[in-house]
């Protein structure tokens, strides 16, 4: 084919007006220049911090901390190292991600579906909601969800109650924990049991005639259930109670926390609300009517024939805004919430004063989590490409 | 559709089939009149009716209402930052300028005019620079004396208008067919678009003074404006690069064949096609970097939102904070906003007879 190209290039070979002489120049420039100015830029560091007397390399990281965290998954002291301040951060700021994101979709498909209500009220609502939350900075709603909404409640003297099991004042969120006893092991492995007897029960029954659902239902509860009349339930909660001055028993979320995870997940909602709005209009009214004219039931219509088709159009972009979450929970830094960009790249950058390593650890963590769901996201376009003729 | 003849509205009929069409839909409508009658009364009640317009100080205040005293006495504040009173003209007067180096295109013929965006791209901004910095016979106003709205604009305008180009050339080069220019344009943009702004504003206000030479030292400003053209860079790169796998590829090949050279093939046949298809993205990033501008407030510059945030914790003024925030967040939703109606009508006059009926598309 390359002898009958029309438009090939001109083969005029050491001319300096070769086209391949000049992109092989071209590129050569550009590493060169880039190559150039991260030296430059290495070297100049390298330069300022000698002269600033800051120590470089990694090995900050053993050195004891010095400073306490408010909000930690894992046991952490003052004495503990900075490495295990860096760990508190990035599992905090997971903890944020993941509450936000699971929150986030399922308010965002509910307002998504809301949009394409029959009903003209409900369709303005969820418009209006839209409309009005994408067009606010999220910093902004944090800043008033933490400091015009929850900082001024009333003391836990004062502190709203809901049913009685959970209050919320200014300490933050109350909420009754839960507390395993003996043989709550068992129970998680019954129910793992259940799940998984219930997808078999579910397989086998395919192709059956008949109902299914009673089925399923029994294989995924009866093996719970025999344990419980075994042992007993084995799970109690510890309800906070107010004591003189403050809450015991229960588990406190703090507002810093309450404030973060609101904003985080009602921000989300509304770009994933038009994200399933577009994944559900994508769908072209002859598939509905097709289902429709075969006779299933509206039931199935929706999740047979439109759903599939239409999460084919909503994941990559929904996968995006969970990525987006995660990478704007970094905002806590502005309430103090103690994440990794807060802890990490805020506290222990200024105690250490080493720049150049605090901050390129902490990219190197969002720049992994981004690139692993990219990945992801890649194999699963793969997975589910319309395959044409 | 002009072929149709004039539907009265009836209003019975709408509210029939809308409201009233079965059990399930007359639920709907009774949560949705629920709904409003929760929030749009207390609503009206607190900002309007039972609400405090007039006064000098807080003792004004103290009813049940909002408090648009505290807003009106910070408004200098709000709008300005702590550029001095008597100099607050330039900032009016930059405005102004701005608004009647952007009159002519407003105008067609105009539009097309390359002076007219000289003019827009690179005059005004350093007639700007001068008017809001001083010197050459204006009192100089340091940067770290800007703030407010005005701060706002200032690097949303400036971090927009480097976006753009910076956005076309790393779309062009990560679509180019030279390996190294199409890996280093690559690297740099999933790498800004991979971490937070945050982040990046951080690199920008600590690590980036290490990387110049000793003596050398960036205006914080500048520093700030410098992160978010990049990362706002980087977004634009990929919604220009989805405008350029739009565009059909006989077109490219017939520019070729037409003997033009490559940035020909780009000036004149790909970019025009490929930015008319992303208007709504491009548009989308501005929205965007216009409510990021926000967060220049963590490194401690004080934009629109970081003045709101000092007055509602200044002890003398304790308890409006939500007043503060109601006015902050409308300032940012009218920016928003009316940028998303603009881009749909720009969207709309551009795809005049191009229009595909709905039930091809």
């Amino acid at each position: 084919m390359a002898a009958l190209d029309p438009i090939g290039p001109p083969r005029r070979a050491s001319s300096w007006r070769s086209p391949r002489l000049r992109a092989w120049l071209l590129q050569a420039a550009l590493l060169a220049a880039v190559l150039g100015a991260v030296a430059l830029m290495f070297g100049n560091a390298l330069d300022n911090l000698a002269r600033q007397g800051i120590a470089s390399g990694f090995g900050f990281l053993s050195q004891p901390a010095g400073f306490g965290i408010e909000t930690t998954l894992i046991e952490y002291s003052e004495t503990s190292s900075y490495g295990r301040a860096f760990l508190v951060g990035l599992l905090n700021t997971l903890l944020v991600s993941a509450i936000g994101i699971v929150l986030a979709t399922v308010l965002g498909f509910v307002i998504g579906v809301a949009r394409l209500s029959p009903n003209a009220l409900i369709r303005g609502w969820a418009y209006a909601y839209v409309e009005l939350i994408r067009n606010v900075p999220l910093l902004l709603q944090i800043f008033f969800w933490y400091f015009a909404v929850l900082r001024p409640l009333p003391g836990p003297r004062e502190a709203i109650s809901l049913f009685d099991v959970a209050f919320l004042s200014n300490r933050g969120l109350q909420l009754p924990k839960p507390l395993p006893e003996d043989g709550f092991g068992w129970l998680v492995a019954a129910l793992a049991l259940g799940v998984v007897a219930a997808l078999l029960v579910a397989r086998w029954r395919r192709d059956g005639a008949g109902r299914r659902w009673p089925w399923t239902l029994a294989a995924l509860l009866l093996p719970p259930a025999a344990v419980v009349l075994a042992v007993g339930w084995p799970l109690a909660w510890s309800v906070p109670e107010l004591s003189r001055f403050n809450f015991h028993g229960g588990m406190t979320l703090t507002p810093e926390f309450v404030a973060l995870v609101l904003a985080l997940s009602l921000y989300t909602a509304s770009f994933i609300a038009e994200i399933v709005r577009a994944g559900l209009q994508s769908v072209r009214r002859g598939q509905r009517e097709a289902a429709l004219a075969l006779a299933l039931p509206p039931r199935l219509v929706l999740r047979k024939v439109v759903l599939p088709q239409a999460m084919r159009v909503i994941v990559p972009p929904l996968t995006n805004q969970y990525l987006n979450l995660t990478k704007n929970s970094s905002l806590a830094a502005a309430i103090a919430y103690p994440d990794l960009v807060s802890v990490f790249a805020g506290t222990v950058l200024n105690q250490t004063g080493q720049a150049v390593e605090v901050i390129s650890i902490t990219m190197a963590v969002y720049l992994a989590i981004s690139l692993a769901i990219a990945a992801l996201m890649a194999w699963y376009n793969r997975r589910q490409a319309l395959v044409e003729r | 559709m002009d072929a149709m003849p004039p539907r009265r509205f009836d209003l019975l009929a709408w509210a029939r089939t809308q409201l009233f069409s079965g059990p399930l839909n007359i639920a709907l409508t009774l949560l949705g009149l629920w709904l409003l009658w929760l929030t749009v009364p207390p609503l009206i009640d607190w900002a309007l009716l039972k609400a405090q317009f007039v006064g000098s100080s807080r003792e004004d205040c103290g009813g049940e209402g909002a408090c648009w005293v505290f807003v009106r006495v910070h408004l200098p504040q709000f709008l300005y930052g702590f550029y001095p009173e008597e100099q607050r003209w330039r900032v009016n007067l930059g405005v102004l300028l701005l608004a009647l180096f952007a009159l002519p295109l407003a105008w067609r013929r105009l539009r097309e005019n390359v002076w007219v965006w000289v003019g827009l791209l690179v005059v005004y901004p350093l007639l700007a620079w001068w008017l809001f910095h001083g010197g050459l016979g204006l009192p100089e106003v340091e940067t770290s004396r800007w703030g407010g709205l005005f701060l706002t604009l200032v690097v949303a305008g400036a971090s927009m208008s480097a976006a753009l180009p910076l956005g076309i050339l790393l779309a062009l080069g990560r679509r180019s067919s030279l390996p190294a220019v199409k890996a280093v344009c690559t690297v740099f943009i999933e790498f800004w678009r991979g971490v937070p702004h945050i982040t990046v504003l951080f690199m920008a206000s600590v690590m980036l003074p290490l990387f110049l030479p000793a003596g050398v030292d960036l205006d914080k400003l500048l520093r700030a404006l410098i992160g978010v053209a990049v990362f706002a860079g980087a977004y634009m790169a990929e919604v220009i690069r989805g405008g350029l796998q739009g565009v059909p590829a006989g077109q490219l090949e017939a520019a070729k064949a037409l003997g033009l050279s490559y940035w020909q093939q780009m000036r004149l046949v790909v970019l025009p096609q490929a930015l008319r298809l992303v208007i709504p993205g491009i548009v989308n990033v501005f929205i965007a970097l216009f409510k990021d501008t926000s967060l220049v407030l963590i490194i401690g510059l004080f934009d629109l939102l970081g003045m709101v945030q000092a007055a509602v914790t200044n002890p003398q003024w304790l308890g409006y904070a939500v007043e503060g925030y109601v006015f902050a967040a409308l300032v940012f939703w009218l920016f928003c906003y009316g940028m998303s109606v603009l881009s749909r009508r720009l969207e709309r006059r551009l795809n005049v007879g191009r229009h595909v009926p709905e039930d091809l598309a």
